[in-house]
Order: C-alpha cells, then sequence, then structure tokens
C-alpha cells in the first residue's frame, strides 16, 4: 500500500487554502471553456499556462487540471439543452439528453450527466493511483493494427442497430467518410478530394460540421415548428438532483460498462470521443429499453458521460507516464510540464514525487468539488431554456458561428457550417441518420491511417489484424458486435425451437 | 412523420421529391470522390492501399446507395400519399432565420464576428421576437461585449474582425 | 484587394504614430506591435515547434518581455500548408509571426501547394533541431553500424523505420540513410514525434530518427538507446542525461560509417513586407529570450544547436537550406508532379 501512504501525502500537498482557491477558479473557467463551443480545453489550458509561471508547479498544475475537469462538466450542458455539443466528446449525449430536456426533463438530464461524469472519472483517477505501471505497460502494447481494430470494434458497436433504412444509414455513413478524407493523407503526403482549392486543405473539422448539423438544424427545425420552443417551462426545483440520484442506482451495470470501456480507450489512447460513441452503442445493444434509445433514456445520458469522463482521465496515464498526450488537452498540459522542467515520462514517477501524489490527489478533490459546483447550478442551467426562442435562437447562431470560426481561424468555415445546418435540417427529416455520418467524419481518417500503416507493416498482409491475441481478440469482439443482430435472432430460434 | 394540420394538403415540396433530390446530390458526390480517387490511384499497391483506394470505394459506396434510395422514392406511391418534406407555411419560417443567417455570415466577412453579431441578434428580436428596439439593440451589445471580453481579453482567442475591421480603434 | 491592404496598412501605421504621440516618449524611436501577436505554428499540438513556441509564449510573458500578449495559434493542415498561407496572405502585418520547421521547405516542394518561404521575411534563427537515430535497448544493437549490418543481412524491406509524417524530413533522413548504407527499410509515417518514440518503445517499429526531445524521457528510462546523431559534430552537452550517457558522448553518423547530416530550422519568419523596424523589434526580441534561464534549459534539455542567426546571413542559411531540400528530395522522389 505504498500508493496509498503517497495519495495521502498528495492530499496534504494539496488541501492548503489557496490551492483550493485555485481548484474552486479552474473550475468555473472550465465550465465557461465547456460551454462555448469556440474554447476547447486546449484553449483554456494554453492561455492560462502562463500565467500560472508564478505558481509552484503543483498549485499550477492543479489549477490547470481543474480547468480540464470543468471543461470535461460544461460540455454536457449545451448538449443537454441545445442539442450543441460543446465538445467533441458530448456528441453521443445529446441523443438522448436533448429529448429528455425537450420533455422538460433537463434538470433530471444534467444532473445524470454530472453524476456520471464524476463517477466516471473516479474510477478513472482509482485506477490511475494503483495500476499506473502495469497500465503504462498495457498502452505500450498498442501498434498500428491493434489501433485499427480498436476503431473497428467502435464502429461495429455503434452501426448495425439504426431502424431507418440500411441504405440510408449507408449514404450517411460513407459521407461522413469522404468527408473525413478531405485534405492530406498522412501515410503519404498526398492532398485528397481538395480539386485545387487550398482552403480544403485543413479538410472538414469534426467539430464545425457536428455544429451544423445539431445545432443549426435543431434551430431551423424549431422554426418550422413555428417558434415552439418559447420558453420551455422547466422544472427548476433544487430537489430534482436528490430525485435523478434515487434513480441512478439501476444503471449500475451500465456505469461498470462504461467506466471499463472508457478507462481503456483512455488509455490505449483512442481518446474520449470514440469511447463516448462505443459506450452508447454497447449500452444500447445490451439495454432492455434498447429499442427506446434516441427518445429521451436516462441511460443514454449515462453511458456516454460515463465512458467519456473516465476515457479523458485516464488520457492523463500515458502522458505523465509516457510522454504521449491522448488528447489535445493534455498535449497542452505536457507542454506546460516541459516548461516547468518536468519531463514527463516513465521517471516522472520516480524523480517527481510531490508533484504526480499532488497531481493525482487535485484529480480525487477537484472533481469532486467539480461536481459540487455544477449540481448546485443545475436548476440555474435548465432554467436558461425558459429565455425565448427569439432571444436564445440568434445567440446560439452566433455562438455556433464563433465555434466554426475558432477551430481553424478561417472565416470558410462558418459558411461551412451553414452548409451543414442545412444537410443537418433535410437529413433528419428524411430520415437519414446523423449519428453515423459524424462517427465516420470522427473516426474515418484515424481507421484509414491505422489501416494503412498496419498494411506497411505487414507488406499487404491483412492478417496482420490476426496475429497476436489482443489485436485478433479485438477484430473477433468487433466482428461478433457487426452480427449481433443475426446472432441474437439464431439465438432466440435455438431458444424457440 | 411529422404531419403539418394548418397547411392546405398538397401545397408543399413533397418528401418523394426530395427524397430524389437528395440521392441526386449524394450521387453527384459520390462521383467526385470517386474521380478524384481515380486520379491519385486507386489501386492495392505492394504495400497496402494507395492514397485513393478507400475514397474510392467510398464514393462508389455513396453513389451506388444514392441510386438505390433514388430508385425507392421514384417507387414510392404519389407524391400525395407519402405526404409533405415541409409545406410553404413552415418552409417561409425556416427561410426567415436561413436567409438572415446567411446574410449574417456574409455581415461576418466584411464586419467581423462582434459587430455583425450585434446587429443580428438585435434585429432578429425585434422582426421576429417583437421586442422594442431599445431593448433587443441592448441584450445585442450586451451579449457581444460579454463575448469579446471572454475570447479576446480573457483566454486570448482572437475572433475574426472582418475585411474592413470595423473595430480595430480597440486595438485588438 | 491589394487596394484595401495597403489602405489598412496605412491605417495601422497612422495608430502607430497616434499610440506612439500618447505613449512617453521614454520608448524612443523603433517598432512596436499594437495588439496582440499571434504567434503560428505550422503544426500540431504537442510536437516539438508547438512545445517551443508555447515555451517561447510562457517566457516571454514571464519575464515581460513584450507589452502585447504572444497569442500561439496552431495551423497545421495540409502538413503545415494552412499556416504558412495564412501568413503569406497577411502580407504586411507586422503583429503576426509563425515558428517553422522543415515543413517550410517540403511542403511546397512535395504538394506543390503555391508557397515559397521568399513570400515571408526572414527574422531569426532560434536554433537547430538534431535528429538521432534511435533504436529499443531490448535490442542487441550498440552501435550504428552494428544496426545497420543487420539491416543489410536481413535483406530489403524487413525493417521498420517509424517517423512524423510523409516526404517530411524523417523520411528524407530514411532514404539519406538508405543511400549511404545501401539498405532498404520499411518506412511508416505517424502524426507526431511522440507517437513514434512510443511504438518505438512497444516495439511496433524497429527505429527511428526522432529529434532528442522527442525521445529523451524514454533514453532516461532505458526504454531507447541512441545510435548517432545526424551532424558532422557531436552534440556539446556533457552533463549526464542518464546515468552513463550525455548527449556529447553520442557519436555522430559519419564515425559510425554513415556519412549522412541533416539539421532542422526552428526559426522565425514574419509576412512579406515587413519594415527594418518591425524585424529588429524581433529580432531583439529573441535575443532577449536567448538570454533567459528557462530558454538556456529548454535548449539544454532537448539538445538543440543553439546558433542565432538574423538579417542576411540567416537569409543566406535559409536559401542553402532550400536548395539542399530540393536535391534531397528530388533524389528521393518525392517532388511533386507537376
Amino acid at each position: 500500500m505504498v500508493e496509498l501512504s503517497a495519495l495521502f501525502h498528495g492530499f496534504s500537498v494539496v488541501l492548503t487554502p489557496f490551492n483550493i482557491m485555485l481548484m474552486m477558479i479552474g473550475i468555473v473557467l472550465g465550465v465557461i471553456i465547456g460551454v462555448l463551443p469556440g474554447l476547447g480545453g486546449a484553449n483554456g489550458v494554453a492561455i492560462l499556462l502562463p500565467l500560472t509561471f508564478t505558481m509552484p508547479p503543483t498549485s499550477a498544475i492543479i489549477m490547470l487540471s481543474c480547468i480540464y475537469w470543468g471543461a470535461l462538466f460544461g460540455g454536457a450542458i449545451t448538449s443537454i439543452l441545445f442539442n450543441i455539443p460543446g465538445e467533441p466528446w458530448s456528441v453521443a449525449t445529446t441523443f438522448d439528453g436533448y429529448p429528455m430536456a425537450q420533455q422538460g426533463r433537463a434538470g433530471e438530464a444534467l444532473t445524470a450527466a454530472f453524476t456520471s461524469s464524476f463517477i466516471g472519472a473516479l474510477v478513472a483517477v482509482v485506477m490511475i493511483t494503483f495500476l499506473a505501471p502495469l497500465v503504462a505497460q498495457f498502452a505500450l502494447q498498442f501498434g498500428p493494427p491493434e489501433f485499427f481494430s480498436v476503431y473497428l470494434l467502435t464502429f461495429c458497436s455503434f452501426i448495425g442497430m439504426g431502424k431507418g433504412s440500411p441504405f440510408k444509414t449507408l449514404a450517411a455513413m460513407t459521407l461522413g467518410f469522404a468527408l473525413a478524407a478531405v485534405g492530406m493523407d498522412t501515410v503519404t503526403g498526398q492532398l485528397r478530394l481538395i480539386f485545387g482549392f487550398t482552403d480544403l486543405m485543413r479538410g472538414f473539422d469534426f467539430l464545425i460540421a457536428v455544429i451544423g448539423l445539431f445545432g443549426i438544424g435543431e434551430i431551423l427545425l424549431s422554426m418550422e415548428e413555428g417558434l415552439s420552443f418559447t420558453g420551455k417551462t422547466a422544472k427548476i426545483d433544487p430537489k430534482i438532483v436528490l430525485e435523478t440520484w434515487k434513480k441512478l442506482p439501476r444503471y449500475w451495470l451500465t456505469s461498470i460498462r462504461s467506466c471499463l470501456i472508457g478507462c481503456w480507450m483512455g488509455i490505449t489512447p483512442g481518446g474520449a470521443t470514440p469511447a463516448s460513441f462505443m459506450s452508447y452503442g454497447v449500452a444500447k445493444r445490451m439495454s432492455k429499453d434498447g429499442d427506446k434509445f434516441g427518445t429521451g433514456q436516462i441511460e443514454g445520458v449515462i453511458a456516454p458521460e460515463t465512458a467519456a469522463h473516465a476515457a479523458g482521465t485516464s488520457a492523463l496515464l500515458p502522458m505523465l507516464a509516457l510522454g504521449i498526450p491522448g488528447s489535445p488537452t493534455a498535449a497542452v498540459l505536457l507542454g506546460g510540464l516541459l516548461i516547468w522542467g518536468l519531463q514527463p515520462g516513465p521517471l516522472l514517477f520516480v524523480e517527481q514525487k510531490d508533484f504526480v501524489w499532488g497531481l493525482i490527489a487535485s484529480m480525487y478533490l477537484g472533481n469532486l468539488a467539480g461536481l459540487i459546483i455544477v449540481l448546485t447550478c443545475v436548476p440555474l442551467f435548465a432554467a436558461i431554456l425558459r429565455i425565448p426562442f427569439s432571444i436564445i435562437a440568434p445567440v446560439i447562431i452566433v455562438i455556433c458561428a464563433i465555434g466554426a470560426y475558432t477551430v481553424h481561424n478561417a472565416m470558410l468555415d462558418i459558411w461551412f457550417m451553414l452548409l451543414f445546418g442545412v444537410i443537418g435540417y433535410v437529413f433528419k427529416k428524411l430520415d437519414y441518420p446523423l449519428a453515423p455520418l459524424v462517427l465516420a467524419l470522427v473516426l474515418g481518417d484515424r481507421a484509414e491511417d491505422s489501416f494503412r500503416q498496419s498494411m506497411l507493416i505487414s507488406q499487404g498482409e491483412v492478417s496482420v489484424f490476426f496475429s497476436n491475441w489482443l489485436v485478433g481478440g479485438i477484430t473477433a469482439l468487433s466482428l461478433v458486435m457487426l452480427f449481433w443482430p443475426l446472432i441474437s435472432k439464431v439465438q432466440s430460434r435455438l431458444r424457440a425451437g | 412523420m411529422k404531419s403539418d394540420n394548418e397547411a392546405p394538403a398538397g401545397a408543399g415540396i413533397s418528401t418523394r421529391t426530395m427524397e430524389m433530390v437528395v440521392a441526386a446530390v449524394l450521387f453527384t458526390v459520390g462521383a467526385i470522390v470517386v474521380f478524384d480517387s481515380y486520379r491519385l490511384g486507386s489501386k492495392w499497391g505492394s504495400d497496402g492501399p494507395e492514397s485513393g483506394y478507400f475514397p474510392f470505394y467510398i464514393g462508389v459506396l455513396i453513389s451506388g446507395s444514392s441510386i438505390v434510395n433514388f430508385v425507392q422514392a421514384l417507387r414510392a406511391p404519389r407524391a400525395t400519399d407519402t405526404g409533405l418534406f415541409v409545406a410553404w407555411g413552415p418552409l417561409k419560417l425556416v427561410l426567415t432565420v436561413l436567409i438572415p443567417a446567411a446574410f449574417y455570415v456574409l455581415g461576418v466577412k466584411f464586419f467581423g464576428i462582434y459587430l455583425a453579431s450585434a446587429v443580428y441578434i438585435a434585429i432578429f428580436m425585434v422582426w421576429l421576437g417583437k421586442y422594442s428596439w431599445l431593448r433587443s439593440i441592448m441584450v445585442g451589445l450586451a451579449v457581444n461585449v460579454s463575448f469579446f471580453l471572454m475570447f479576446e481579453v480573457w483566454f486570448r482567442v482572437p475572433l475574426y474582425k472582418g475585411t474592413l475591421d470595423p473595430l480595430q480603434f480597440i486595438g485588438y | 484587394m491589394d487596394n484595401s491592404m495597403t489602405s489598412r496598412f496605412t491605417a495601422k501605421s497612422w495608430l502607430v504614430a497616434v499610440a506612439f504621440a500618447v505613449m512617453a516618449p521614454a520608448f524612443g524611436a523603433g517598432w512596436e506591435p499594437t495588439k496582440p501577436v499571434e504567434f503560428v505554428v505550422p503544426a500540431g499540438t504537442g510536437g516539438g515547434a508547438d512545445q517551443m513556441a508555447r515555451l517561447l509564449q510562457g517566457v516571454i510573458s514571464k519575464n515581460n518581455l513584450m507589452k502585447q500578449p504572444l497569442i500561439v495559434v496552431n495551423k497545421s493542415g495540409g502538413a503545415g500548408a494552412e499556416g504558412f498561407l495564412a501568413i503569406k496572405e497577411a502580407k504586411g502585418d507586422p503583429n503576426k509571426i509563425i515558428i517553422t520547421l522543415s515543413n517550410l521547405f517540403t511542403t511546397p516542394l512535395a504538394t506543390g501547394v503555391p508557397f515559397n518561404w521568399k513570400d515571408l521575411t526572414p527574422v531569426a534563427m532560434l536554433a537547430l533541431d538534431q535528429f538521432v537515430l534511435w533504436v529499443n535497448a531490448e535490442t542487441p544493437y550498440k552501435t550504428a553500424k552494428d544496426y545497420l549490418d543487420a539491416v543489410k543481412a536481413a535483406g530489403p524491406n524487413k525493417f521498420k523505420m517509424g517517423g512524423t509524417g510523409s516526404k517530411q524530413e524523417d523520411q528524407i533522413i530514411t532514404v539519406a540513410i538508405e543511400k549511404a548504407a545501401g539498405v532498404k527499410f520499411i518506412y511508416i509515417p505517424f502524426k507526431g514525434g511522440g507517437d513514434v518514440a512510443v511504438q518505438l518503445v512497444g516495439k511496433h517499429i524497429d527505429s527511428s530518427v526522432n529529434n532528442p526531445i522527442e525521445a529523451v524521457a524514454q533514453w532516461r528510462a532505458g526504454k531507447l538507446r541512441p545510435l548517432c546523431v545526424f551532424d558532422d559534430t557531436r552534440m556539446p552537452y556533457k552533463t549526464k542525461v542518464t546515468e552513463t550517457m550525455s548527449w556529447y558522448d553520442i557519436p555522430t553518423c559519419k564515425e559510425a560509417g554513415v556519412a549522412t547530416d541533416y539539421v532542422m530550422l526552428r526559426g522565425i519568419f514574419m509576412p512579406g513586407g515587413a519594415t527594418r523596424e518591425q524585424v529588429d523589434y524581433y529580432v531583439d526580441l529573441f535575443k532577449r529570450v536567448r538570454e533567459t534561464a528557462d530558454w538556456k534549459k529548454f535548449m539544454e534539455d532537448g539538445a538543440f544547436n543553439t546558433t542565432f542567426m538574423s538579417g542576411p546571413e540567416y537569409t543566406k542559411w535559409v536559401e542553402k537550406a532550400e536548395t539542399t531540400h530540393r536535391e534531397l528530395m528530388r533524389e528521393a522522389g518525392f517532388l511533386a508532379k507537376p
């Protein structure tokens, strides 16, 4: 139990009034960052990094990591209230969170989201505390074929569950893949599908598409229904938190499953976004109410949020232990460590005990502080829905425009956002599913890269995806997932017969 | 799907037409992807797929599934039975948001995000919300001043200032 | 377009004049930024250029070297072409600077994107980044010769070399080694240098040509082993990095029998059409940065070659480097098809 005593030492380092104040400031800033799609966690951390040089490194990293927590919490707020994911990993939260808000259950959805975020992060921190060296070793097992099999698993756990026309699903998904392919091909360095337009070189960013498809598309839809959400009567009863908590234990299995998915994807480093999608997909398959997913199921909020946070948190581990950041935000934190003269890598845990355990202790406390802050604000957030549509709609469009612009600092992206808004409106009305499109857009190029890297390694042998137990296992699991509907059909027939 | 009981039957764009239009557009997109991928090389080379290999088949799949969707729409019963994609009334409402939004983006291009946004919010409120000019302008300004403080001053994220940059005198 | 640019520019210089009239005359002559300076990084977050830019941002604000803040903006699209084109378009705007890596030369040559360093105003060379040949510490290869002999004995396309990006510096060096040693690697491109180092630790690849800073943590932890540095002299840092070795103890590849040298520019450029005063301001700024302890420590941690250049000397260096790159890339067959 060396870890425990080290952890308690860490708590004693963290628990000073100054550090606690920094934690609070960090959380609040983080929530703001998470709410505005224009500001990512990476922005906030990067911009505040210089301010933190006057503090001791441990205090500084506490504040920065609290910004990170705050941003993770904040991402869920706009997803649930307005169908606009503030961060990429909140997309899956919109699937059920937004319908819940539409039914006047915004408080419930927010409470569920925040609580499951907290649980996901907590499990990941516990894992970091006790299993750090072991887990870092596991992360090293991941080469290109393993990465590809993980992406394959994400796709397979997500597709084949839509109810609409399979050809529409196929069209939407392949459109996502095509959009992901625009820009530079990492493997050969060739520019693809840009037709001489240098503006297309940067490709279609996932956030721009999502802001347009979901955010703008939703505004157009509600406009068509005639200014419908003119001040939703959202319940702003503070008791909503406690009431929701009573319901949550029922979904313990979903939580555990999502934590596992999240931790695993955070370490590998698949990242929080695929983790949230995969977890949603798996929850939908495994749940009794799987068919009702997408209509405002609380389970559909718990699953992606838990996984996203478990992943976001465990992504810090490869950064500390291996020096590879699991997310852009972690990458900026990494830069910060270097400036403070702390070299992330296998020796950080040996040479900088105070710092590492201070950080880990601050993960526990920061998370708890974050949960308390955001939960007390649930009624406040829910009350935003009371603002009349004719005020909130233009503000949302402005926020969307800012968000689209800041991704690449490109004016053209605002036009694309508007275009995606129209696409989102039309697709939604014609029952083209948006989720496969978004998933393909976010994972398409990564999946292709790792596939082709694998092919380079094996010199064109596809059998590389079954070359060892790890990659073979994941690939096999993906295939099972892909043919799950068939398998379950056969199963039930056998049972009946 | 959603039915529009207030609009007179038959007045609007039919779902069938829209299905066919979307399928046709997607088919074209797929064809463009196939074309460019072919140019890049779409074979399985000695060490794995070339640059255009995946996009090529993705393009084929887009076009292929669009053909199926097109035919399905074509074979569907007459327009009146499948219902409306959108009736003229609601479409007009959608356009009252969409067209000003397009003008807004155009405004951003010339006058930058802050100014264009303030004007846009104010006009939207007056026009669709029937608020008084004073109140609308106040909200527009307040929202954008807070964005300005948040992005430029606090987080130091420079937002687009427009080709004319009318707010240059502030010094950001 | 051009007209509006010039009018915008004169408006700006007018503003500068006003600003100076208002400010205390103690500042004397010379130009200073009038608004936050955008520091473009033509690469993604977390890479070598990004780390250096963020360090500069930190050092400058910590030591109050600039009145206006410096804001780091990543524009990594199209192997950095996005960032270079943005600076090219910002002709005459002195409130923008860009940090370069070798993609200043390789990106336009490999992709045919309409851009050349001559569209920019060279400011200063901050440092030169080294490249080191690394293998996993568990492999038996103690010297570059051991390793390359093994590669040769195994035959072509058996050993895997990992690197950052395609047709960029890492692959150029790989091709140069292949030529010099008469071997053939499988080159596998990854997104960032950190990824490459970890892939090497995990034995998914056999060797890498990481920059020192990208692999130093793994070296210190005893996971990687440096074989040789691609420069004509050894790195000067004699402080022990691991228990037994310092950067200086790594032989040059020439000593090891592979006559390959390659260094990467870490330099600063401004948009075209900058005035003398504006360039001087930034040169002076970076000179002061070089004096700080933080910068010196960063240079040593990353084993950088700390050559500093500005003015005509720098321009000449860049010109020469461009010729070298064109030559190397032509030999490797990486030039864009016209």
